[in-house]
């Protein structure tokens, strides 16, 4: 060493000095901001409980998104640009039904909650059909021919596709739709407010609606399901053996091709869910919505180790909490940087995400 | 006695390489027969143009009296052909059992409407087949304890054991099994040679064998083909490929052909 690098033994120990400028960076820039909202967290407890019952309704969307990344990841390596845009597709879909179906908040529950299920799984079936039909059309041609690289830009060029059919939907007006789209086919389109909005902890200062248990029961059902349909069924068992070796599955008698498109299927029809429930939380949907929320639900994916199921589901809640936990004690501008910036850290201690496993566990 | 597999003018060329050169080649109903040659001869690639892996360049396959040609892996697979691989395939992430029931898959009918609405029909044939699981890593003398373990975590020879029982999952007529004692020990061979005669016995199931083991070839076989650069060299009993000049040129090289010969007239046996 010492005859290698002699500055260092000359006794400058420039590798120390930056070490302790980065300690005092760390010091200055992060550990004052976060003592400060330790003592925020602390000082208001309530505020800390409702953040992170915030987080947990967002991470819940997340998660259905993110699965959708991973899932079609793990078994053909393909970052599905477009699966952001199937969510807002999706949303379309669901705001669609409403208006056809005339759902109002003064629709009574009897008939309101069956139509809502109805909009709920007929927008799955839309997203899951569209998902597999894009899979069909473009993605399979450009399988096993060379680079991968193919179907990535195929992807995207989908993402645009998806980003202008959800365009083009705003200007649909058909009597039978009643209107929903609006007057301006741009513009950000509203539903109606159906999901009830009281208060389930009302009179404890924290607040946990009814509409947030509509969205995380929902997710955390179809989780459950999807959980179970992939570790514990015969299509389940397929699906992960052709993320391992494709070859080695076709010769156990798997149809690869159909199980790629299963793949698709069950991942299409999770963003479909998402875009209703997040359409219908928020009251609103707009034509560019997927990118934000491809990206989040993407981040999530990689947080937890792409191609690992039980991992996007952390990933998402993980970045649903952080991003509560930084609207609230840093400031909504910065939680991009928040996020990406605890991304990065992670990926840099653990290269494979928080489940991923070294030799790159997939589904 | 009839055919069970059977190729006429098989080739299958990678560019400019002939990887199986017009290579007619049966399997007789039954038997225990071997695919040798030094490496690079070609075998596996037989195998993969068997399986439908690879499309083959020229030539038929017949299986059964159907044509394989132009199958897809699972369909071929479908029609009672299964295979291990020279280099352990498993799929490592899932436990034993979850390996061998993958292997069932194209035996079994739930599909997806079934699965969702879980119904007893789709349950009975999930358990039916997870009983069949264990009973097929009992067969193959896997150790019960083991079932539930990751396969990447198996023991080297357990792996070879449960690629077997994989494919003996996939309820084959004809069982190819490609170099399975490669990396094993004496006595690891021993019980392995011993399976596959239990195999061919018990089940009916006829074995094709791809193998450098000389020993555990000429103490199993019932008939040997020889492959020497793409090309079939040779084709018989053990005794008849053993002193076959053919097949020792190609093992040995040219000279030592001739030595070896002169050794085997002496009374003794080549390597």
């Amino acid at each position: 060493m010492a005859t290698s690098h002699p500055r260092v033994a000359q006794g400058v120990p420039w590798r120390s000095i930056g070490k302790i400028l980065i300690v005092i960076f760390c010091v200055l820039f992060l550990t004052l901001p976060l003592i400060e909202m330790v003592k925020a967290m602390i000082a208001d407890p309530q505020l800390l409980v409702r953040q992170l019952l915030i987080g947990l309704t967002n991470g819940a969307y997340i998660a259905l998104i993110a699965l959708g990344y991973t899932l079609v990841y793990g078994i053909v390596e393909l970052i599905n640009f477009a699966h952001g845009d199937l969510y807002m597709l999706g949303a379309f879909f669901s705001l669609t039904l409403v208006g056809v179906f005339s759902l109002t908040p003064e629709t009574p529950w009897l008939i309101r909650g069956p139509l809502l299920v109805v909009v709920l799984l007929a927008t799955m079936a839309f997203t899951a059909t569209l998902n597999m039909l894009v899979d069909r059309w473009a993605y399979r041609r450009l399988r096993g021919i060379g680079s991968r690289m193919a179907a990535l830009i195929s992807a995207i060029g989908i993402s645009f596709v998806f980003q202008n059919l959800g365009l083009l939907w705003g200007y649909l007006r058909f009597p039978f739709m009643n209107g929903v789209m609006g007057s301006n086919a741009v513009a950000p389109k509203s539903f109606p407010a159906l999901f009830p909005n009281v208060n389930l902890l009302a009179g404890t200062g924290v607040r946990f609606g009814a509409k947030d248990l509509i969205v995380v029961g929902v997710s955390v059902v179809l989780l459950a399901a999807l959980y179970v349909f992939v570790t514990r069924t015969r299509l389940g068992k397929a699906m992960r053996a052709t993320a391992q070796d494709r070859d080695a599955a076709a010769l156990m008698g798997i149809d690869v091709n159909r199980t790629i498109s299963l793949a698709f299927i069950l991942g299409g029809a999770l963003a479909g869910a998402s875009g209703m429930l997040v359409g219908l939380y928020n009251g609103t949907a707009v034509f560019d919505m997927g990118f934000t929320a491809g990206l989040r639900s993407f981040t999530a994916a990689v947080l937890g180790g792409i191609g690992n199921i039980v991992g996007a589901m952390l990933g998402g809640l993980l970045i649903g909490i952080i991003s509560a936990l930084s609207d609230q004690y840093i400031s909504t501008k910065w939680t991009n940087a928040v996020v990406f910036g605890i991304l990065v850290i992670i990926l840099v201690y653990r290269p494979t995400g928080l489940l991923g496993d070294d030799t790159a566990q997939k589904a | 006695m009839t055919n069970i597999l059977e190729t006429r003018g098989l080739t299958k060329r990678f560019g400019g390489l002939t990887a199986v050169d017009s290579v007619d080649f049966s399997v007789a109903t039954g038997s225990i027969t071997s695919l040798i040659g030094p490496n690079g001869a070609g075998k596996t690639t037989f195998f993969n143009t068997v399986t439908g892996l690879y499309t083959p360049t020229s030539g038929t396959i017949a299986f059964a009296g159907r044509s394989l040609v132009g199958l897809k892996p699972h369909e071929v697979t479908a029609a009672g052909i299964g295979r291990t691989f020279q280099n352990i395939r498993l799929f490592g992430n899932m436990t034993a059992v979850e390996n061998v029931m993958v292997g069932m898959h194209s035996r079994m009918h739930a599909n997806v409407l079934g699965i969702l609405a879980h119904s007893a029909r789709v349950q009975h044939e999930e358990a039916t087949a997870r009983a069949k699981a264990h009973a097929l890593l009992d067969a193959v003398g896997l150790p019960a304890q083991r079932a539930d373990d990751l396969s990447k975590n198996l023991p080297y020879g357990d792996q070879r054991r449960l690629e077997i029982a994989r494919a003996l999952a996939t309820d084959p007529e004809l069982l190819l099994l490609d170099e399975p004692t490669a990396g094993m020990n004496p006595q690891e061979t021993a019980e392995l040679t011993q399976l596959i005669r239990r195999i061919r016995d018990e089940r009916a199931i006829t074995i094709l064998l791809i193998e450098h083991d000389m020993k555990l070839v000429m103490e199993i076989s019932e008939s040997i083909t020889v492959l020497d650069r793409g090309a079939k060299i040779a084709a018989g009993l053990p005794h008849e490929i053993r002193s076959n000049e053919q097949v020792i040129e190609a093992y040995l090289g040219r000279g030592a052909a001739s030595m070896a010969h002169a050794h085997a007239r002496n009374g003794g046996e080549p390597t």
